[in-house]
């Protein structure tokens, strides 16, 4: 089966690593993947788009609009930028925290992300909001978000990746000392996702 | 043999060890630094291999090498293969003994590019081959095509990938080691190796010939493929392929056509399908390459087909291509209808995200040291190619001025000739300085420019990913080497006042500027700070209850670590480095945390 997933967000938020992870775990389990990633000057602080296209059934290593069945996004206003890749039914996972730029803090338009969960929940029929500042304070780091929505995806049963693959993965890419603040980040995301009713 | 999943800079590299390259050189650029940097992951102890200074360095020390036989491979971005064309072009006509690959990246967008120049036109300036992948997979196994064709016409070929190919990432059967080609050793042969205008002209005749038995053997090269058939045939290269595949899946009642080596053209290939279409369309990024080649043999053959694509509107003339893009573009050309997407013409405006200098990045300070000695004052700030082209963002405001690598310095004394009541500033990185820097130095000082060079010395390449330089101590070859110094560089030009500052210490750094622009000649700083990125500092700025909420701290130095919650200043922990340029901008001494509380 084919599975599109597009990871977004500001660059510096991890999300390389969390598109790593998928990625990894769909070769582990034999499948076919192809992936696509924002490199150079955009990292510095600017909007960053993973591609992750799981299945033989994939020509391109972008997603094409219309055809993501999950979003990942690291931030609200990318969640809204990167809307026209969902599928009709597909699921939005986002982050309610914003990353405000510095041009925002310049000309103080008073952007907090409340308006882009409200337009997400207004288009999409399944919008999981996460606080990554609640996620992140409860397992001690602030640079475990990447794994915890992963989690999130895990929990929804949706992903089509085996909580097992994922936490190898996990296992094998992050440093030993901070595997444990991972995994309280993952489960904790999972039960999120779990917890939620897929439309 | 095992499967890895890897970038398709990661494919290149792996292929071209596969083929048994000997030496790989290279400078780094946007999309194409990662190639060197896999080599280095891989290779064994057969392979030598380097940063080399500039993309003309790592052209002629290549060629040198591929004359005695081995197999070597020169990688840059495409703005690279114009400083290294000078080898090329003559290289072009000298020829090779060892297959001798040039992979030159393009990048349609442009994404982290000054230029949208089409590397598949260079080819054929140059009159040599080149290959274009349209995957990673694909990748893998074209460049070692690239090495065999080499060797069988004794030419260099040109191999460009584009970024989405370059950074997509794709699983490939990795071997469990690499054996470099085993080689005769230069034979001297001064007829051969010693370019002069008889060579020259012979070898034009002879390429010119050998162009047109290259393009009959390349129409039976698998890479180049024609898939289906009928009134209507899509022409497609590179990544813009995978995008019309993307809609034309594996459907046959439309001929689709690859073509892998845009240069010498498949001719052969491409009539038959010609004269059996009605009307085709070519899908292809920068510029309409192929439509014009086909446009060629219509005219030469009397084909009476209709060939639509950029000359005739049917095609973005700038920009990449997207999935979407083909979708909207062959669908209209099928007469078919697309599904309905949903409008999203309601979303709230979105905050726009300008990439800007990292929190903590020493380039705000030295940028912000000049600003402030030069308050009030007329000053010219010429940029360059690096992380501190983001000097030019708001609101620091500091690059009136960037065209390529090392034309800061050179610009600089351009506005000091003929403006004597200006300064002149020119800032340009470490890397820069020694890519293409150092001679701009020794023009402004034989040439008498009154001008203020500043070096951002951050010790490392840091746009393109922390690649080392002659300046950092270490080479590609895990070889510790003692480090080339900037000062005595400069010194031995003949700058007769040279500073060295750290750009934290703002007091300092300010009165080196004023220092500087006081006196007559070429002066240099060097704003020497590490990459926050390679070293990053523990501390975090904390904002105090002394704030007065002036967003001084904000309108001067726009770090993204400073933000405004709930209408008041505060400081974005995850992002702050504690490097206190914020708390000596202060009016107030209201931000502490830092040493210089």
């Amino acid at each position: 089966m084919n599975k599109d997933i597009l990871l977004c967000g500001v660059g510096g938020q991890g999300t390389v690593l969390a598109s790593k992870l998928i990625a990894s775990a769909a070769m582990r389990n034999n499948q076919t993947v192809h992936s696509a990633e924002t490199i150079g000057m955009a990292q510095r602080g600017g909007s960053v788009t993973s591609h992750v296209r799981i299945g033989d059934n994939a020509y391109s290593p972008l997603i094409p609009f219309g055809s993501a069945d999950i979003i990942l996004a690291f931030e609200p206003a990318e969640a809204v930028r990167n809307l026209q890749y969902l599928k009709k039914d597909g699921i939005v996972i986002v982050n309610s925290i914003p990353v405000k730029p510095v041009t925002e803090s310049l000309q103080n338009t008073g952007y907090d992300g409340v308006e882009m969960i409200d337009y997400l929940k207004k288009k999409c029929s399944s919008v999981i909001v996460v606080n990554a500042e609640e996620i992140c304070k409860a397992a001690g780091s602030s640079k475990v978000f990447n794994v915890a929505i992963l989690g999130v995806a895990v929990g929804t049963g949706k992903l089509g990746l085996s909580r097992d693959s994922i936490i190898s993965e996990i296992k094998d890419r992050v440093k030993e000392k901070f595997i444990q603040i991972n995994m309280i980040a993952f489960e904790k995301g999972e039960q999120i996702g779990a917890n939620y009713e897929i439309k | 043999m095992q499967r890895e999943y890897v970038m398709g800079n990661g494919a290149i590299a792996l292929g071209a060890l596969a083929a048994g390259v000997n030496l790989v050189s290279g400078y780094p650029g946007t999309p194409s630094s990662e190639i060197i940097e896999t080599i280095q992951k891989y290779k064994g102890d057969d392979v030598y291999l380097e940063w080399s200074v500039n993309e003309k360095a790592a052209m002629e020390v290549a060629a040198g090498a591929a004359y005695t036989g081995a197999r070597t491979m020169v990688t840059m971005k495409q703005v690279g293969l114009n400083v290294a064309s000078d080898p090329l072009m003559s290289l072009a006509y000298v020829g090779v003994k060892g297959g001798m690959v040039i992979v030159s990246a393009d990048d349609p967008g442009p994404i982290s590019s000054q230029t949208e120049q089409d590397t598949r036109m260079f080819a054929e300036f140059a009159r040599i081959p080149v290959f274009d992948p349209t995957s990673p997979e694909e990748a893998y196994q074209m460049i070692q095509d690239a090495f065999d064709y080499s060797e069988k016409y004794n030419t260099p070929v040109l191999f460009r990938p584009t970024t989405r190919v370059c950074h997509a990432y794709a699983s490939i059967e990795v071997k469990d080691e690499y054996k470099a080609k085993k080689f005769e050793g230069f034979v001297k042969d001064s007829k051969k190796w010693v370019i002069f205008p008889r060579l020259s002209y012979n070898n034009h005749m002879m390429i010119e010939k050998r162009n047109i038995s290259i393009g009959n053997d390349f129409s039976e090269y698998c890479m180049n493929t024609v898939t289906g058939s009928g009134k209507k045939a899509v022409f497609a290269s590179g990544i813009s392929y995978a995008y019309v595949k993307e809609y034309l899946r594996d459907r046959t009642d439309v001929a689709l056509v690859k073509i892998a080596t845009p240069y010498p053209f498949p001719e052969k290939l491409v009539i038959p399908v010609l004269r059996e279409a009605e009307e085709v369309i070519c899908f292809e990024e920068l510029s309409p390459y192929i439509e014009t080649q086909l446009q060629r043999i219509a005219g030469v053959y009397n084909i009476p087909v209709k060939i639509l694509g950029k000359t005739t509107g049917n095609g973005r003339l700038a920009g990449e291509n997207t999935s979407d893009y083909a979708a909207y573009e062959i669908s209209k050309f099928l007469g078919e209808t697309l599904p309905e997407s949903t409008d999203l013409s309601d979303a709230p405006s979105l905050p726009v995200r300008p990439p800007v200098l990292c929190a903590g990045c020493p380039h705000r300070a030295s940028f912000y040291a000049v600003k402030k000695a030069m308050a009030g004052k007329k000053a010219y700030f010429c940029g360059d190619i690096g992380c501190y082209t983001l000097g030019n963002a708001m609101p620091l405001d500091m690059t009136d001025t960037c065209l390529c690598m090392g034309a800061g310095i050179t610009m600089a004394q351009g506005f000091s000739h003929l403006d004597k009541d200006g300064v002149a500033f020119s800032f340009t990185g470490d890397s820069t300085f020694f890519a293409s820097g150092m001679t701009g130095v020794v023009n402004a000082v034989y040439n008498e420019a009154d001008m203020i060079l500043c070096i951002l010395d951050n010790s490392t390449t840091a746009m393109t990913g922390h690649q080392p330089h002659p300046g950092t101590g270490i080479n590609m070859m895990g070889d510790v080497i003692e480090k080339v110094d900037i000062v005595k560089i400069l010194e031995g030009i003949g700058v007769k006042i040279i500073k060295i500052v750290n750009p934290f210490e703002l007091e300092e750094a300010v009165n080196a500027v004023k220092e500087c622009a006081a006196a007559p000649g070429v002066k240099a700083i060097i704003f020497k700070s590490p990459c926050i990125a390679l070293f990053r500092p523990l501390k975090k700025a904390v904002i105090t209850d002394k704030c007065i909420q002036c967003k001084k701290c904000i309108k001067e130095i726009g770090c993204p670590a400073i933000i405004i919650e709930n209408g008041k200043v505060s400081i974005d922990n995850s992002l702050c480095t504690g490097c206190g340029l914020c708390s000596k901008v202060c009016p107030v001494k209201a931000i502490g945390g830092v040493d210089n509380e």
